[in-house]
């Protein structure tokens, strides 16, 4: 377990160099468009070879990368272009918001995705079972800003009965009612995913032979469900259901985006549109992080849960 | 990828795929992926001909009153441009964008995953440390990225779902090879002296052919998404022409007043998606049976 751990921490500690080398050449190798960039497309070139030279962007490129590198992880993470202050100022509160909103969608993923999940693969074929398992593959294929308009239309325009964007300034709307559409455009966008992984890990669970046993034996067919199955199929689905949290993390720049909300995604996206390279560094850099975090983390839970590989 | 094998068994190939296509009638999910996919790629093929309007041409009487008329029968957008024409144009747009990309995406990931599988060793390390590295940024952040450093255009766009797809096709591919490549068929081969890239095109890949359709028609579905995202988030394809993100995105800011601006192109794409979703899981399905 601890030999795992170790050799996960320096997978870790590689991809995340690979990663911050990849994302430092993707923006800053040729150090003449960073000044270029700062100056606009006016300034002359004498401008921008003064701003180079200034900003040291003139030495090699290795001692540029180390110095960003220990920067970064000494916490300063540059200046944001865009947002004339200091990447630090403000990446911490956008997260903040998107935690609301991520962990507000992920319980009722994980709600969802287990009743539909076990509801579905209690019974493979049957009519429940085709109905979720239809359902699901139609509501992941719609993409997110599809169903924010779909949901917009319904509960904004036709019934009135919700805000239509979110900006998490307490007025006319609360922000509790100001959540429920972009968590429920998140749901919709991704419970399918998770209800048919759910669903697989059950079906098979149903088909193994201390499951006849059980059912042989007398147990109603709810017990056997619960107190046999149940545990059993969230082995599989353990790992799929936290590496949501990456989709939840990140994956809400569309739903940001299609209800102004002020969270991380929404924040990636503007500086990505004014070319703010500071700002989409340091907040790519966190999200690999999260994602392989949560990686180690359902690794771990994975071998804590299942007793095959635990006992080895 | 079917070059060298399709010299042997073309006739044999080709009667299959026909049962197989034949099949789809029994899945009632996969034939309404079929209808949807087919549609999608009649309008696109049939665009010239069946759009009533030029995409781009502004009708200035409309922008009065853009709801739907006679004339423009799903009503003009926020610079009186018909709807109708532009989602009959976009889906051109889509349908070229995605299948190339995906094509693309799945002959370096097939070549690339059937090395790592095959030799093992050094190549499989090399190959699967670059796939992790990629895979671990999540997959709109790369977009994002690369169309911020390549600026958006049709080939950026592809440049961008082959760099993001490739990684996650070389991880299927390579999966099923290791599983393969210790057949009794791959052993025969070898003895009978044909060369690794024969085994390879000609023994492991068809035999991994099934679950690579499905990934493939998922995988068009992904990118359809992916490319609508991507309009819809101003990174698309650049004006005038149409795509349907970016038709949302121009007059998302109108929902209130004019619901249908948005409504029509984002029931255009999600329909194309569910298209391809429910032909994956009819395919999907139907080889399951055999």
């Amino acid at each position: 377990m601890l030999a795992f751990l170790g050799k996960r921490l320096l997978s870790l500690i590689f991809t995340m160099l690979a990663v911050s080398a990849l994302v430092f050449a993707a923006f800053e190798f040729t150090p003449g468009q960073v000044a270029r960039k700062v100056l606009g497309p006016f300034a002359t070139q004498d401008q921008v070879d003064q701003l180079t030279e200034r900003m040291g962007l003139n030495r090699p490129v290795f001692e540029r990368y180390f110095e960003w590198l220990s920067n970064t992880f000494s916490g300063n993470l540059g200046t944001s272009t865009l947002y004339k202050t200091e990447v630090n100022n403000i990446i911490w509160d956008r997260l903040g918001n998107t935690l609301i909103l991520a962990s507000v969608a992920f319980v009722i993923i994980v709600v969802f995705s287990i009743v539909f999940g076990i509801a579905a693969g209690m019974r493979e074929g049957s009519k429940l079972d085709r109905v979720i398992s239809v359902s699901s593959i139609v509501t992941t294929s719609v993409p997110e800003f599809a169903s924010g308009v779909f949901l917009a239309s319904i509960f904004v325009i036709w019934l009135g009965v919700l805000p239509g964007t979110s900006p998490l300034e307490s007025g006319q709307w609360s922000i509790a009612s100001q959540l429920v559409l972009p968590v429920a455009v998140m749901v919709l966008y991704d419970l399918g995913y998770v209800v048919r992984m759910v669903r697989a890990s059950m079906v098979e669970v149903m088909m193994k032979p201390y499951i006849r046993t059980a059912i042989l034996k007398g147990l109603t067919f709810k017990e056997v469900i619960l107190k046999h199955a149940l545990r059993n199929a969230m082995i599989a689905p353990f790992t799929v259901i936290l590496l949501q949290i990456n989709y939840l993390i990140t994956g809400v720049v569309v739903v940001e985006a299609v209800f102004a909300y002020p969270g991380f995604g929404r924040m990636l996206l503007e500086a990505a549109l004014a070319q703010d390279i500071a700002t989409v560094e340091a907040a790519s850099l966190f999200a690999v992080f999260v994602t392989v975090m949560t990686q180690i983390v359902g690794d771990l839970g994975y071998m804590y849960l299942n007793p095959k590989i635990r006992f080895a | 990828m079917t070059a060298t094998t399709a010299q042997s068994t073309r006739p044999n190939f080709a009667r299959r795929t026909w049962s197989r296509i034949r099949l789809l009638k029994e899945s009632p999910v996969g034939m309404v992926g079929t209808f949807l996919v087919l549609f999608w790629i009649l309008v696109a093929i049939f665009a010239p001909w069946i759009s009533p309007h030029d995409p781009n041409e502004s009708n200035m009487d409309a922008l009065i009153d853009p709801t739907p008329t006679a004339v423009n029968w799903l009503g003009t957008d926020n610079q009186g441009r018909d709807i109708l024409s532009r989602i009959i144009w976009g889906s051109r747009t889509v349908l070229l964008v995605a299948p190339v990309a995906v094509f693309i995406a799945y002959s370096i990931g097939c070549m690339l995953g059937l090395l790592a599988g095959y030799y093992r060793g050094w190549v499989d390390q090399v190959i699967n440390r670059i796939a992790d590295v990629i895979l671990s940024f999540p997959a709109i952040i790369l977009y994002i990225i690369v169309i911020m450093r390549l600026g958006p255009s049709a080939l950026n766009i592809i440049m961008a779902v082959v760099f993001i797809a490739t990684p996650q096709i070389v991880r299927i591919v390579r999966g099923m090879t290791l599983e393969l490549r210790e057949h009794d068929y791959v052993a025969a081969a070898k003895m009978r002296g044909e060369s690794p890239f024969y085994i390879m095109l000609a023994e492991i890949l068809p035999n991994a052919r099934g679950p690579l359709i499905v990934d493939a028609c998922l995988r068009m579905g992904y990118t359809t998404i992916a490319i609508g995202v991507l309009g819809f988030l101003g990174l698309g394809l650049p004006p005038p022409d149409p795509d349907w993100g970016g038709m949302v995105k121009d007059t998302y800011a109108m929902m209130t007043l004019y619901p249908h601006m948005s409504l029509f192109p984002a029931l255009a794409i999600s329909s194309l998606v569910v298209g391809f979703s429910l032909l994956a899981d009819g395919i999907r399905e139907i080889s399951m049976r055999d």
